[in-house]
């Protein structure tokens, strides 16, 4: 027992000590990042324990609360801190179940991307041959296409091809899928370059050598020594796909108004936007960029401190 | 250089016939056109009818060379939402849609490449690090937002730009332009603004690192060590080198941005192709949204054709066979 505590302490204090965290505390942009992050994840989690209303709660909203503006402007009310919507819903506590929304589904499309691209570039980089240039040249296609249109479209097809009913009640897998299949094309391509160098390593023939079986040199050899630029990428994948639900949602074909994302909000702000009341749409929006700038500052600094070239 | 063109010929050929088949799938299958044509209380013996005369009963590779033909003859189809034949509506659009990319783009170039230039050559100055920290704003910003916030500052706080619309246009019989008055250029600002944002962040970022990436190479040492000038190895040896990159990049925006004008058109209301595809999503309007889909890749293949061919223009080495292996590597 006491030797796995000896363990787990070598091990934190080791992580502490690496080259990797090194950089980390001489970064104020990124400590700075992973604290708004780390309050995102938490509020993420427990929002009943943050969010000072429940907002999906209908016998706690009452109509004449509505467009209060935020606290410390005219007319503002202390119960709301950055006042109401339409509806009399509080707006902090929509934000916060809005920025839950939207990272589940932003964290949902990565996994899917990285499920999908991870094992087509392993296998198209260490198998080569056809399947490579068929894997290849579909990822050719697909790169044609901006991610968005290719989100929107896949949206269009399950919306005719599944009817407007059961097409709602899947929504948001229906839109993690859509986000998802938008971008494995560049884990795929990643992937692949790198299991092309790494094929030809010693440790890869040795590997062969002693009789392992192409599945286990791939996952337990060759895998291990690429996912750094995969974690970069991943990082990077994440910004781009909150964007994406956000800008769906905006459109108005994502995340719909019962279950609001951070995108529906500022889409159902948006009407207020020219009569004057400005904050049902800006804080909302507000929130969204500082989500996606606190996981593209820790994605810039994550591939300058990865990258040795920079150094 | 031949065989590197028809290899590139071959490939696009093949992403517009995906496309194509793609398109032909979701036409043939995604909802029932004889339903949409008839209505859903129409009889048996007449939906009959109407699939015999639109080919419906025909074996499907006969149908695909069908829609084939007429794609080419530019008949596609008829809009199940608006009842017009869809090339009507998408001529309609498309001005506005032109207009507002090409002005976004021009803006986004102009100030993003020297910018990217710039925060490159002085990379530890004060200036060029605020820049970088500004840009990461920008290439955060949803275009969406970026629309939002700028009408909420030029249109209700300072009442000074239209917030929706094109503004007067002008027909020109063949092409209606919002560049001839005053209310249509004032609503440009926004949308054009719109777009740039974005895009003058994410081509200072590309621009400064392929700039850094040609700097540490060893022949700007050695055009250093021969005496010339700063400005003779900044521009003649390290942008020359940077262009090719530089080229595809903008190329490919140029693709980005034609795609978020969707999303601009949405929030500006502006009317062009993006909205139309926009609303015709919504209501599942297969005909606008295949059609679409095809127009849009035979653009974005044309764009790639286009950056291949720069390419052989900006550097002589592709032009043979061996030189384009030896970079390949």
């Amino acid at each position: 027992m006491s030797g796995m505590q000896r363990d787990l302490g070598r091990r934190i204090r080791g992580a502490w000590d690496s080259d990797l965290a090194h950089d980390f505390r001489r970064s104020p942009a990124a400590i700075c990042a992973s604290l708004v992050l780390l309050a995102f994840l938490v509020a993420g989690l427990l929002p009943s324990l943050v969010a000072p209303v429940p907002v999906f709660d209908l016998t706690r909203i009452n109509l004449r609360d509505a467009f209060i503006p935020p606290a410390w402007a005219e007319g503002g009310s202390a119960r709301f801190l950055l006042g109401t919507d339409g509806q009399g819903r509080d707006l902090l506590s929509a934000i916060i179940y809005g920025a839950r929304v939207s990272m589940v589904v932003g964290l949902g499309s990565v996994v899917l991307a990285l499920a999908i691209g991870v094992p087509l570039g392993l296998i198209a980089g260490y198998r080569g041959g056809r399947l490579d240039a068929l894997i290849m040249r579909v990822a050719d296609v697909q790169l044609t296409f901006p991610a968005i249109l290719v989100a929107v479209i896949l949206d269009g097809v399950a919306r005719a091809a599944l009817g407007q009913a059961t097409h709602e009640r899947y929504l948001v897998p229906l839109l993690i899928l859509a986000i998802g299949l938008t971008g494995w094309v560049q884990y795929a391509r990643t992937v692949r370059g790198c299991t092309l160098v790494e094929r030809q390593r010693d440790y890869v023939a040795a590997a062969i050598l002693v009789g392992r079986g192409p599945g286990a040199v791939m996952l337990r050899h060759i895998l291990p020594n690429v996912l750094t630029p995969v974690l970069v990428l991943a990082t990077i994948h994440l910004a781009v796909a909150i964007i994406l639900e956000a800008t769906l949602s905006f459109v108005g074909l994502g995340i719909p108004p019962t279950q609001p994302s951070l995108g529906t909000l500022v889409r159902m702000g948006n009407d207020y936007l020219l009569s004057g009341e400005w904050w049902i749409a800006i804080f909302p929006g507000l929130t969204l960029l500082l989500l996606v700038l606190a996981v593209n500052i820790l994605g810039d600094w994550l591939r300058d401190a990865l990258n040795p070239m920079l150094q | 250089m031949i065989a590197y063109l028809l290899a590139r010929l071959w490939q696009a050929a093949i992403v517009m016939l995906t496309v194509v088949a793609l398109a032909f799938v979701m036409f043939t299958y995604l909802g029932d056109p004889v339903v949409a044509i008839l209505g859903a209380d129409s009889t048996a013996a007449a939906r009959a009818e109407v699939r015999r005369e639109l080919g419906l009963d025909q074996p499907m590779i006969v149908q695909f060379v069908d829609y084939l033909g007429r794609l080419l003859a530019g008949d596609f189809g008829i809009s199940y939402r608006l009842g017009t034949p869809v090339d009507r509506v998408l001529v309609e659009r498309l001005p506005a849609t032109v207009e507002l990319a090409v002005f976004g783009m021009a803006l986004a170039l102009a100030l993003g490449i020297p910018l990217g230039i710039v925060t490159a050559l002085r990379r530890r100055s004060l200036g060029s690090q605020a820049l970088l920290g500004v840009s990461l704003i920008g290439i955060s910003m949803p275009s969406f937002l970026a629309g939002l916030l700028l009408i909420w500052l030029f249109s209700v706080t300072l009442e000074m730009l239209p917030s929706f619309g094109r503004g007067e246009t002008i027909d020109l019989g063949w092409w209606t332009t919002g560049l001839l008055t005053g209310s249509g250029l004032r609503s440009l600002v926004l949308p054009a603004l719109t777009i740039a944002i974005f895009q003058v962040a994410m081509m200072m970022r590309l621009v400064r690192a392929e700039m850094l990436e040609v700097m540490r190479k060893e022949y700007i040492r050695f055009a250093r060590a021969r005496g010339l000038s700063d400005r003779a190895v900044h521009l003649r040896h390290a942008l020359r080198n940077t262009l090719v990159p530089v080229v595809t990049i903008a190329g490919l925006q140029l693709g980005s941005v034609i795609a978020f004008a969707v999303i601009t058109e949405s929030v500006f209301q502006w009317p062009g192709l993006g909205l139309l595809f926009l609303q015709s999503v919504a209501a599942a309007d297969v005909p606008v949204i295949s059609t679409y889909l095809v127009l849009i890749a035979a653009l974005f293949v044309a764009i790639n054709l286009s950056v291949d061919l720069l390419y052989l223009w900006i550097d002589p080495r592709l032009r043979s066979a061996a030189g384009a292996e030896a970079i390949r590597r």
